[in-house]
């Protein structure tokens, strides 16, 4: 009786949906007219005919594979070099550094900093020290607006996973590293590489399902750094293509074969890396 | 007190003096980078119009002012939905959502953690599934359930989704685990009903992951109608919330990032407050949030 609340809910927004989206995801859907079964049409216009998706695909790999990576090392790096700090200001270093992801709109304070004539900071001190003449149009060039979300992205990302990397170390039997020194571990890699990454697998596997969901989620902070389409779909990601189709067109048997895509692309990655870290400390 | 002294005087197991150096070296770095853009907002919020414009731009503010704040509830003066409206609506959600996220998300966790029901392990499954996919995955039919529902542009629309978020659950679930079963044996040998165990005994012991729930969920919405799955669940503009009203009257122009940073500065205090005084508590709770095999 007590689940009943929680999961009639969780049937109706998330399990259901996601048979229901791979269900609309075989027809045409404009929502006025009933749905009309077509088959693989969609997906076959997605990989083949669709080029923007192949961009917005490219897009969203690179930023998982080079966000996602870089942004659990960095939560984990961070989370054992806090722990080696005084209780005060470990509080308070935490804090800092777990800001970012519960700010909300701060993240813009970049658009600012990027902004594309000579008062944007970065412009500004580039050519302040002479590395540059003229002002860089950071948010419009597709060369750089890439990297740009990138930083901003790993700016924020320091949420969920960090917290609990923090939880794991701090709640770290002290009594395996004394034993540790006794069987001969000499130094602080020994001691993370031995003892303490073998001892927070679980939080290391639930990290790594938080870092990758969001890492192939990307698309608010694209679209309110950039725009929406971004010059030369050059920030387009999955997600905005799939609020593209869904919400501006309303074709959304199309959008649900972008959304299924997505659903594969996500729960295989996540399957696989979980895979992978149990491997690793057999 | 000496023996206390002593100690923390002893060198620390496996750590060296240079190692040391540039453990802190790379901490400071890393959380410059983390901080200054929260140095820039402040500044950027508290500067007057023409400083905007310096060349090179000043870093920290000059001459310090209010203007900013002020030009924004100007800005607000002249909408035709007064700012408490937004304010109303933002705050009427969140509570709404965070106190029933906690409630039911509490209420599923306790039997799945601790009583041997069938199907648990099946429910349970179901739950870490769905942390391996983000929430856009299932936007379009969410959208078309909650208009059949007849939910579309009301307050409902942002809140009910948020009940049933499955990190809550997850985390309450492995927080609970915890407890000893002896302690529930006791209480029913005394003859407590299952439902007086879970709101008299398990409640109050789960205390820190409730404040974490209500974090995590709170940062949620909060947040929430800016993005574009809160924006087109409602489009009355009486029912929108704070945070799309200013990113809509915010968007676009250099001079209007003065009163966006006055913004985010008031947008992000109440997360940030809400975070300080359950930090501890947060902690306490990740350490159980674990992934077992």
């Amino acid at each position: 009786m007590l689940l009943a609340p929680f999961f009639v809910l969780f049937f109706i927004f998330t399990a259901f949906p996601v048979l229901m989206a791979f269900g609309l995801s075989f027809t045409y859907y404009n929502v006025l007219e009933s749905p009309k079964w077509i088959g693989w049409e969609n997906y076959a216009t997605l990989f083949i005919k669709d080029e923007v998706f192949l961009i917005a695909l490219k897009n969203t790999l690179l930023f998982a594979l080079i966000t996602g990576p870089l942004s659990y090392i960095a939560c984990f790096l961070l989370a054992w070099l806090i722990n080696e700090l005084s209780p005060k200001i470990r509080t308070i270093v935490t804090l800092l550094f777990y800001a970012p992801s519960i700010s909300g709109n701060v993240y813009l304070i970049w658009q600012v900093g990027f902004s594309g004539d000579s008062f944007g900071y970065v412009n500004a001190f580039l050519i302040k020290w002479g590395f540059i003449l003229e002002p860089i149009q950071w948010l419009q060039d597709p060369k750089y607006m890439l990297i740009i979300i990138m930083i901003v992205q790993l700016w924020l990302s320091l949420g969920t996973a960090f917290l609990a990397f923090i939880a794991g170390l701090q709640s770290m039997d002290a009594t395996l590293i004394e034993a540790g020194s006794i069987d001969g571990v000499k130094n602080r890699w020994q001691e993370l590489w031995f003892i303490t990454l073998p001892s927070m697998r679980p939080q290391l596997m639930f990290g790594a399902v938080m870092q990758i969901t969001s890492s192939f989620a990307v698309a608010d902070v694209a679209t309110s750094m950039v725009g929406f389409p971004s010059p030369q779909y050059a920030a387009h990601t999955i997600v905005t293509h799939l609020n593209d189709f869904g919400t501006i067109r309303f074709e959304m048997g199309y959008a649900c074969a972008i959304a299924t895509v997505l659903f594969v692309i996500m729960l295989g990655s996540n399957m696989v890396i979980q895979w992978l870290l149990r491997k690793v400390g057999e | 007190m000496k023996l206390t002294i002593r100690l923390r005087r002893e060198k620390k197991l496996n750590r060296s003096m240079p190692v040391d150096l540039i453990v802190f070296a790379l901490l400071a770095c890393s959380g410059a980078f983390m901080g200054i853009p929260f140095v820039f907002m402040i500044s950027t919020a508290l500067k007057p119009l023409d400083e905007m414009f310096l060349f090179p731009p000043t870093f920290i503010v000059r001459t310090p002012t209010l203007d900013n704040f002020y030009d924004l509830f100007l800005i607000f003066a002249n909408s035709w939905v007064p700012l408490s409206r937004y304010l109303f609506n933002t705050f009427f959600v969140s509570f709404l959502g965070t106190a029933g996220h906690v409630i039911l998300a509490s209420m599923a966790a306790y039997p799945l953690a601790k009583l041997k029901i069938p199907g648990r392990n099946f429910l349970f499954t179901l739950v870490v599934l769905s942390l391996m996919f983000a929430s856009q995955v299932t936007s379009i039919p969410n959208y078309l359930t909650i208009s059949w529902m007849g939910l579309l542009n009301t307050y409902w629309a942002l809140i009910f989704p948020a009940f049933a978020t499955s990190l809550g659950l997850f985390l309450m679930k492995q927080f609970m685990e915890q407890i000893p079963d002896s302690l529930l044996e006791a209480a029913k040998i005394d003859g407590a009903s299952e439902y007086r165990i879970f709101w008299q005994i398990v409640m109050p012991i789960v205390r820190p992951a409730w404040l974490t729930l209500i974090i995590f969920s709170f940062k949620g919405l909060w947040g929430t109608g800016s993005g574009s799955q809160g924006a087109s669940y409602i489009y009355s503009e009486q029912l929108k919330t704070m945070d799309y009203a200013f990113s809509q009257i915010l968007s676009g122009g250099f001079v209007r990032s003065g009163p966006m940073a006055a913004a985010a500065l008031i947008m992000m205090t109440v997360p940030i407050a809400i975070f300080i005084f359950t930090q501890s508590n947060v902690i306490q709770t990740m350490s159980t949030s674990g992934m077992k095999d």
